[in-house]
């Protein structure tokens, strides 16, 4: 040993250039496969010496866990609420067929007659004729409510003509204009387009989509404040580590290693909380909503989140955690160059 | 090895700490550093860390001028020397194995090396044995100990003492002195900060003496 020491200082010429005196430094180590192995086993150190750390007071990485797995779950909770009311509306598609009912003193003769001069306008594609025996059956059939519909001695319903309006016919205005039209021929006592509530309901759900961006945005930015103050007191409390490290020539990188993998791991374990979280609140509520879509035909299932969404939600948190910490320790180790 | 050209450091609180300081430590040099509290001493030895930048002049370190290395390459330029200190400045809650190798791991030794060099150190130190004792389960002088072990675990050329011998007896001091004086017989360049004038005086070295943030006697 003493010998490699003599050894290397006698071939150092006195005055070098600052370039080969890094390089010869920064080459100490042995060979690539060694400094290959020390960088990962650097890392695995870090890795599991800052979970290490985390687990050693169990009651503060808790609380700071516990607030960033409700504010994440929070975010994914909405994220999953809005896909659910997607869901709903996904599989009704858009038409832009308009329902005429007719006033109960035209009869049926009259209606045909109506039907004949209807298609005969430019912008209608065909229109369909639904008499009231018709009407009647198709509410026997599809409402339930069939006995008390025979309990009727006169058929209330009037007869309906379904009109389908051109493709080409898209322009709102103008299919409010034909509806205008129908709806002031003396034979109509009312005209409504049938499928105008899904659209009004997609509305408000791109708007609630938004809504839960903007909160999951929200909510990500508390999450990087608050990963942020977490790892700025853990390098409070290992300050004289930072110091020490630097003094014995440990590089920015060397130090912020260790509160990296800190602000990994509080994301990390935020994540599968939160996941958890929001998985039991659909739990609870998977019952009701299994109940609810029973009496209304049983066709809507309560969405979860999907395995690419699973792991998208963990990979944020994660990620979220280690730019959290990184912003702090850019500012607090600069700040303490300064000092 | 250190070369000091001119330097003087300023605070905008305090005014000058050090002025107009020139000395040159050739390749093997063990000198003290001496000067009353608050003479600069300890501001001269951060400077040669580069924990701070001159104010004015230059500092060349084996022939590299650290007022204008970038903040990137002074970890490298640290590596090329062992700091001691008289609060030791161990890491408590790691084993002494794991405070000796520190150096190395950050310099990313592989796992033999490092566990061959912390052995070496340690018997350098006569510390064979504690490797896996914890710094406050040992005494003042071992302690100090670990701290020369860690500073030289690296082989610097270059090792920066700050008031070693502070807290410990004259036997424990006499006998880190004797450590210093093996490493500067294999051609490590030694830099005592000191006001232990008996030792200092008992002793035969270059003595550095700082007054007010001048160099009175070198």
């Amino acid at each position: 040993m003493k010998r490699s020491n003599k050894n290397r200082i006698k071939k150092d010429p006195p005055v070098r250039a600052v370039k080969p005196e890094i390089r010869q430094t920064a080459k100490a180590g042995g060979n690539f496969k060694d400094k290959l192995n020390a960088y990962r086993d650097q890392h695995a150190q870090a890795l599991f010496s800052s979970l290490g750390r985390l687990v050693a007071t169990p009651f503060v990485s808790m609380m700071t866990i516990s607030v960033l797995a409700i504010a994440i779950s929070l975010a994914s909770g909405f994220y999953i609420l809005v896909s659910n009311l997607q869901q709903l509306t996904a599989n009704l598609e858009t038409s832009n067929q308009m329902s005429l009912f007719l006033r109960d003193d035209v009869s049926e003769a009259h209606a045909k007659k109506l039907v004949d001069s209807i298609k005969l306008d430019k912008n209608v594609q065909s229109v369909k004729l639904i008499t009231k025996e018709q009407a009647l059956q198709e509410f026997k059939t599809y409402s339930g409510f069939g006995a008390a519909i025979n309990a009727l001695e006169t058929n209330p319903l009037p007869i309906v003509l379904q009109v389908l309006p051109k493709n080409a016919l898209n322009d709102k205005e103008e299919l409010s204009e034909l509806l205008k039209n129908f709806q002031q021929s003396p034979e109509v006592d009312f005209a409504q387009m049938d499928l105008q509530w899904v659209d009004r309901l997609q509305s408000i759900i791109s708007l609630a989509r938004l809504f839960a961006n903007l909160l999951s945005l929200l909510l990500g930015t508390a999450v990087l404040f608050i990963v942020g103050n977490s790892v700025r007191l853990e390098l409070h409390n290992r300050r004289d580590e930072v110091v020490i490290s630097k003094l014995v020539g440990a590089t920015d990188a060397f130090i912020r290693r260790p509160f990296l993998y800190t602000g990994f791991w509080i994301g990390f374990i935020s994540g599968v909380l939160a996941w958890f979280i929001v998985a039991l609140l659909m739990l609870i509520l998977n019952h009701s909503v299994e109940a609810l879509s029973e009496l209304y035909g049983g066709s809507f299932h309560l969405l979860f989140l999907n395995f690419t969404e699973t792991i998208a939600l963990i990979f944020l948190s994660s990620l979220l955690g280690v730019i959290g910490s990184w912003a702090v320790l850019v500012f607090q180790l600069q700040y303490t160059k300064a000092s | 090895m250190i070369n000091f050209v001119n330097v003087s450091k300023r605070y905008a609180e305090t005014g000058d700490v050090l002025r107009n300081i020139s000395f040159h430590l050739q390749r093997g040099e063990m000198a003290f550093l001496t000067g009353h509290s608050g003479a600069g001493k300890s501001t001269l030895l951060r400077l040669i860390a580069v924990m701070e930048r001159v104010s004015r002049g230059q500092i060349l370190l084996d022939g590299q001028d650290l007022s204008l290395a970038k903040e990137s390459q002074l970890p490298y330029i640290r590596r090329k020397m062992g700091f001691i200190y008289q609060d030791y400045k161990l890491l408590h809650d790691r084993t002494v194995f794991d405070n000796v190798a520190l150096p190395l791991v950050i310099a990313g030794y592989g796992h033999h090396e490092v566990t061959r060099r912390v052995r070496a150190a340690l018997d350098k130190v006569s510390l064979t044995g504690k490797e896996k004792k914890y710094p406050l389960a040992l005494s003042g002088g071992e302690q100090q100990r670990v701290g020369i072990a860690r500073a030289v675990v690296n082989k610097p050329p270059i090792i920066i003492a700050d008031e070693p011998t502070g807290n410990l007896d004259p036997d424990l001091s006499e006998e880190i002195m004797f450590l210093f004086g093996q490493f500067q017989r294999v051609g490590v360049t030694i830099l005592i900060a000191s006001h232990d004038i008996s030792l200092i005086t008992q002793l035969n070295h270059r003595v550095l003496k700082l007054d007010h943030g001048q160099l009175v006697s070198s």
